[in-house]
């Protein structure tokens, strides 16, 4: 009887493994493979997996996986809600800040001058001698060199100023060094995202990476980059840094998160970024 | 103070005589296979509420990974995991108990969650809340998973 019943259940496993193996069609990802904003900043949206990704062939950016009119807003800057934010960093860029009396532009000119950053970023910095997101480099400039206070690392100022830093390197490639001194760090957020966290017992692995293309409930998984970030989430009418993302994640696996700006979440910040080298810096994108 | 105290204890005591006859996460026997041939409560399972707590995201959830053909009134099933569609055919009873008290002795390493286990996990937390655990509750409690078992007999083909 037992082994009848198992017969069973091993047709019902190899059933199963046989549609994992065809692999994620394209329809379960989305038709659309060709973003252009404003006309003529090229995304690349697909690329082959970089090597020190083993469970992907090919990456793809969170924007295929989302509905075409979700899409579509981040086409267009004028249909990019997050704009209004850039554009409101843009002035606070150019505005004298702290004892200094310097703005970022006494230093910096023009954000377009900080092109490179956010396709590069996080990044090994060797005076502090440790990895650094992008928000830490805001903090670092702020109260380091303008005799300013922070902002606080998810307030709606960093998210905006963050989204300045992304939205004018858009188009960059992601590269974000892994190896040198950074080796560490990527190797303890590789180890995050490999763990099986909380009651749930759900690693990011276990959704962004085996189950990218289905649907979980409502919502369709894509792989968990983080290239569009600060993204634009529709239901919140506002910016969502990287790490209040990863929090979140954590948060419905029944588990208990990390803080945001924690050194887990810098690393594995970097270890995720660095999954999505070869594709382009989209922030802030649009999500639902 | 003292007094809620006490009365907390009084009502901690009323719940296990209650329930004696539930088996707690702990003391589960799972056969090689992960099948479970015991009820956790000796009392039968109720379909119809094994059906809310498959579909109620708190409880069950079941249908964030499943697909099932009856419950199609639902909107969002996800497809992480197989339709459930006809596992009552293709399942025993204690197979089914088994697979929802902890999937992972049944299928190793499998994504779907353990509903009736109070041990092991990484960094629990408080529900959904993003902190800590203070105490740890299986997901179901035992009569819940009774109740998704007897709903999955019910999905014959
Ligand atoms: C007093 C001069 C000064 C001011 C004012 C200043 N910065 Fe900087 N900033 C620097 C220097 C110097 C570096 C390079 C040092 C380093 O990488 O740690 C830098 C680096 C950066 C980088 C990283 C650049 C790279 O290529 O890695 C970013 C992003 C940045 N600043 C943003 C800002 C912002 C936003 C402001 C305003 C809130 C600002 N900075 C204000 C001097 C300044
Ligand atoms: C239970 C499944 C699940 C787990 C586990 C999970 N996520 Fe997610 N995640 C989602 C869902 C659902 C979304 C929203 C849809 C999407 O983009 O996949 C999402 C979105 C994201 C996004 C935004 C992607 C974008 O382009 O907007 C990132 C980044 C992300 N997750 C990273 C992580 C990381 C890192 C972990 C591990 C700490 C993790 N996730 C664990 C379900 C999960
Ligand atoms: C996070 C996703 C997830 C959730 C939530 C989930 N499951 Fe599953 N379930 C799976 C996966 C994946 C499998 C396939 C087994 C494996 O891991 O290989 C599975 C397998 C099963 C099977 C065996 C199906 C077959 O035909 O062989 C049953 C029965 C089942 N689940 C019932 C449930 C019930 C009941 C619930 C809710 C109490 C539930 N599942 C919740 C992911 C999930």
């Amino acid at each position: 009887m037992a082994s009848f019943r198992k017969q069973k259940l091993w047709g019902a496993v190899f059933a199963a493994g046989a549609v994992a193996a065809t692999g994620v069609v394209w329809a379960d990802i989305g038709e659309n493979r060709s973003l252009i904003v404003n006309g003529e900043i090229e995304m690349i949206v697909e690329a082959p997996a970089p090597e020190h990704v083993e469970g992907l062939s090919t990456i793809y950016s969170g924007w295929v996986f989302r509905s075409p009119e979700t899409q579509m807003m981040q086409a267009d800057d004028f249909d990019n809600p997050a704009m209004l934010d850039v554009d409101t960093a843009r002035e606070t860029f150019e505005t004298a800040m702290g004892t200094e009396g310097q703005s970022c532009a006494s230093c910096h000119d023009t954000p377009e001058s900080l092109s490179t950053v956010r396709a590069t970023y996080p990044q090994w910095d060797e005076e502090h001698g440790e990895v650094q997101t992008v928000e830490m480099q805001i903090t670092e400039c702020m109260t380091e060199r303008m005799g300013a206070e922070a902002y606080g690392y998810d307030s709606a100022e960093m998210r905006r100023m963050s989204a300045l830093i992304s939205a004018v390197g858009r188009g960059e490639v992601v590269n974000v060094a892994i190896d040198g001194p950074a080796q560490s760090t990527w190797e303890q957020g590789q180890e995050i995202y490999y763990t099986r966290y909380g009651q749930l017992e759900l690693s990011c692995a276990n959704c962004h990476e085996q189950n990218y293309g289905n649907l979980i409930r409502a919502d369709h998984l894509s792989q968990g980059q983080v290239n569009g970030f600060p993204t634009y989430r529709l239901r919140n009418s506002g910016l969502v840094s990287i790490h209040n993302r990863f929090r979140g994640c954590i948060r419905d696996t029944r588990g208990e998160t990390f803080a945001v700006g924690s050194p887990e979440f810098v690393a594995l910040e970097l270890y995720v970024a660095s999954r999505g080298n070869g594709l382009t810096v989209e922030g802030p994108a649009v999500r639902n | 103070m003292k007094r809620q105290v006490i009365l907390a204890a009084g009502i901690a005591l009323a719940a296990t005589t209650l329930h004696a006859d539930v088996t707690a996460p702990g003391d589960v026997v799972a056969d090689d296979y992960g099948d479970i041939m015991e009820s956790l409560t000796g009392e039968p399972g109720d379909a119809e509420r094994g059906r809310e707590i498959m579909v109620t995201r708190g409880l069950g959830n079941c249908i964030a990974c499943h697909q099932v053909t009856a419950l199609e009134d639902e909107q969002f099933h996800g497809e992480v995991g197989p339709s459930l569609d006809g596992v009552g055919d293709r399942w025993e009873e204690a197979a089914l108990r088994g697979i929802v008290v902890n999937a992972k002795n049944v299928f190793p390493e499998s994504v779907m969650p353990a509903f009736y286990r109070v041990d092991g996990f990484i960094r629990p937390g408080d529900g959904y809340t993003g902190g800590p655990a203070t105490e740890i509750m299986p997901i179901l409690d035992a009569q819940q998973v009774e109740d998704v078992v007897a709903y999955l007999m019910t999905l014959t083909e």
